[in-house]
């Protein structure tokens, strides 16, 4: 027969046999310095976050920039525009085609040769850039969902970008620096085959982003994860100049592809996609994020209506020459030109002084929207701890090459 | 059909080799670099990685800190504000350490070499390189390649003349013939 | 609003001085201003209803060389009701020796976007922006020497013992 245990709980004994020597009124807490450095996990590069502590909650956060700077604009300022291509590539090095199209656009208007491209480069030209965009949102939920603990959508949606890297390989020779945009026209037209190919991803991604919503977005560790967290108020975010998924996350409704109607986008059919606040307040991490998910499936629309439209009014011919309004000599007249375009971050803009004399610009200077939406964490990481500096951090969605240009 | 370690194995469970290769093949077998990448081969860098051209077969895992890993891939622009920090993460590194320079900027300053006024030209100027894999950015083929080549150094490797002591004596060399320090280049 | 009807405004409530000189043929038309007075210019266009500037865009500081001499600042404002862009620029004189810097009043205090625009005008041209609330270098090394996008930048031979030049 078992002995009857003879030990009685009682919530006392834990506290009366070994009572604490310090009570919480006797602890002080101080401030302290933690530097999340240039070299960190997070894959967002090298930034540098000086961080004032007390205890977890954040109450200072002071970004160092400038561990990238690679001296964009000297580069532009001493060489001919068209040389500037691969530099303008290297800037925000996730959506080279994006940022490609902003300048090679601006230089255009300024040589007034716009109308005369074709418009079936035009049309290559947002395909192209579409395809960048999702491969960009790509890299952005994935290593944002690794940032949050997540391995698997990272995986993913690595793999699901080696798609479209294969596609944009096949056209430009290139995985992601493609220097394919020139000024005036296109380096090569799209291969044969190209459009099929392409329908066929089309096709395979569909079901694969729905897979991403289901697993990443909607996932109740990421909802609370996210939720609340970074919450952007709409005035501070226009006042910061903050632009792209961001400003949309905070919910106004603004993409410089339909304000500004730039290349053949007026007639393409695509919604813009806005945070709403329906899992927590709006203008929280989770709607940037959720945003970026919904323009994922925009920019797979407009890779349909694309290919539909090359396909269909302005297919292949034997004759066509992507660099025949391609000019010569690049020489615009003397003005002060800023040509701004959307790229998957925001706003990327591009402000030229040209002399009218040489084909080289006095200064050409790029607006980075990483940059200024950069500047804004220091107001929205206030008052939050520190995994959830890393959340809003990742919800900015940085490129510091385009950061420090 | 088993491999050649299991059919050795086989043969009574007992492997003569010599010390030198077994401590080589351990360590070019679990290579695990430090998590560093600066800029856009940075990006073919987590290509590499990823399930696509898996890096993890060679035994290739990224680890956050530089007291945990071998090899650091320098993988992007060096920029002069950068430079000291490379440094630093390299001596916290412990040996056997080694670096592979990734991509065109960290051979040699890649595009920027001319206007660059912020770029270092080439990372060997801060920290000693052991493979240099060319491109911009390289393919992921291609830092598969430079891995396989550092794993062949390490090969030919031998316990009788470490190569943190070789370095050691080679300065104590070149300090005595009074030959001015190489990084001044 | 128009072009036109912007200058008129700010005549009207700045007085006659504040436009020096229009450039119509930039994209979008940009307006001269003294220096001295870009913050009051930049204050009515931000709060006047019918202007409403919410947005700044860019914040540009270029160098027109050593011969001429001067320097400029230029902003592209925005505004997201109206869906209009406006230039402002304003022309500063730099020494001959760069050893004191070109001042110009800060704008921080109406767009917080202008803080770090700012700070990067100051690190790689040299302005300083009178009022900022911290105005220190931004993408270059604190201990760097000279301002890069200034025409007579010379590069420094050695940064910390490394070689700069290729």
């Amino acid at each position: 027969m078992a002995k009857p245990i003879q030990y009685q709980f009682e919530e006392h004994h834990l506290r009366r046999s070994e009572p604490n020597k310090y009570k919480p009124e006797d602890l002080k807490t101080e401030e302290m310095v933690v530097n999340i450095g240039p070299q960190h996990p997070s894959t967002h590069g090298v930034l540098r976050l000086e961080v004032v502590t007390d205890g977890e909650i954040i109450v200072e956060v002071v970004p160092h920039l400038g561990y990238l700077h690679r001296c964009f604009e000297k580069h532009a300022e001493n060489l001919p525009y068209n040389q500037s291509i691969p530099f303008v590539d290297r800037m925000d090095y996730l959506a080279s085609m994006n940022s490609e199209h902003a300048f090679a656009m601006g230089v255009e208007q300024m040589l007034g040769i716009s109308d005369k491209i074709p418009p079936r480069i035009e049309y290559i030209r947002v395909l192209v850039a579409e395809l960048n965009r999702l491969a960009s949102h790509f890299v952005a939920i994935g290593t944002y969902a690794m940032d949050i603990g997540a391995y698997t959508p990272f995986l993913w949606l690595m793999r699901d970008r080696e798609h479209i890297i294969r596609l944009l390989e096949w056209t430009c020779g290139a995985r992601m620096l493609y220097n394919y945009i020139w000024i005036g026209g296109l380096y090569y037209d799209l291969p044969i085959g190209f459009e099929e190919r392409c329908a066929e991803f089309v096709q395979y991604l569909r079901p694969k982003l729905l897979e991403l919503e289901n697993l990443v977005i909607h996932n109740k560790i990421f909802v609370e994860r996210t939720a609340k967290v970074g919450v952007l108020p709409l005035d501070t975010a226009i006042n910061y100049g903050v632009s792209g998924p961001m400003l949309r996350g905070s919910g106004l409704k603004f993409d410089l592809r339909r304000v500004d109607g730039y290349s053949i986008y007026p007639e393409l059919d695509f919604d813009i996609p806005v945070g709403d606040g329906s899992m927590g307040s709006l203008g929280d991490c989770w709607d940037r994020n959720y945003v970026r998910v919904k323009e994922c499936y925009e920019s797979l629309s407009m890779v349909e209506q694309c290919l539909a439209r090359l396909q269909s009014d302005y297919p292949r011919t034997r004759d066509f020459d992507p660099r025949a309004v391609v000019p010569k000599k690049i020489r615009p007249r003397r003005q002060d030109f800023y040509s701004r375009a959307e790229t998957p971050r925001g706003e990327l803009g591009f402000f030229f002084r040209t002399d009218g004399k040489s084909d080289i610009p006095l200064r050409c200077k790029a607006r980075s929207s990483c940059f200024v939406n950069l500047s804004v964490i220091s107001e929205i990481a206030r008052g939050s701890m520190i995994a959830d500096l890393i959340a809003i951090l990742g919800s900015v969605d940085i490129v510091l090459g385009e950061v420090d240009r | 059909m088993k491999g050649l370690l299991d059919q050795e194995f086989g043969k009574g469970g007992v492997i003569v080799t010599k010390v030198d290769d077994m401590v080589n093949w351990a360590r070019l077998s679990s290579l695990w670099p430090m998590g560093f990448g600066l800029a856009c081969c940075a990006i073919e860098m987590m290509s590499t990685y990823a399930s696509g051209y898996d890096l993890d077969r060679f035994g290739v895992f990224p680890r956050p800190s530089p007291r945990q890993s071998d090899v650091m891939i320098v993988s992007g622009t060096v920029t002069f504000k950068m430079a000291d920090r490379v440094r630093r993460l390299y001596e916290q590194m412990s040996e056997p350490r080694y670096v592979i320079s990734m991509g065109s900027c960290s051979n040699c300053g890649g595009p920027y070499w001319q206007h660059g006024y912020h770029v270092v030209k080439g990372v060997d100027r801060i920290i000693p390189v052991d493979v240099y894999v060319p491109g911009c950015p390289p393919r992921p083929e291609a830092l598969i390649g430079g891995v396989l080549k550092l794993q062949e150094k390490i090969r030919k490797e031998t316990l009788m003349a470490p190569t943190a002591l070789e370095k050691l004596m080679d300065k104590k060399k070149k300090k005595e013939k009074s030959i001015p320090e190489s990084n001044q280049v | 609003m128009k072009q036109e009807n912007i200058q008129q405004l700010l005549t009207e409530k700045l007085g006659e001085g504040v436009i020096l000189r229009t450039d119509a043929g930039a994209s979008p038309p940009i307006l001269e201003v003294p220096p001295q007075r870009i913050a009051e210019v930049c204050q009515l266009l931000h709060e006047h209803e019918q202007t409403y500037f919410d947005y700044l865009s860019c914040l540009t500081a270029l160098d027109n060389g050593p011969d001429t001499n001067t320097m400029e600042v230029i902003y592209h404002l925005y505004s997201i009701p109206y869906n209009y862009q406006i230039g402002l620029k304003a022309t500063l004189k730099r020494e001959k020796e760069g050893k004191i810097l070109p001042q110009i009043p800060t704008i921080s205090h109406i767009w917080q976007s202008a803080n770090w625009h700012e700070r990067e005008a100051f690190d790689l041209l040299g302005i300083v922006f009178v009022g900022h609330p911290d105005l220190r270098r931004i993408l270059l090394p604190a201990d760097w020497e000279g301002h890069p996008l200034r025409k007579d930048y010379e590069e420094q031979a050695y940064y910390h013992g490394v070689k700069v030049e290729y």
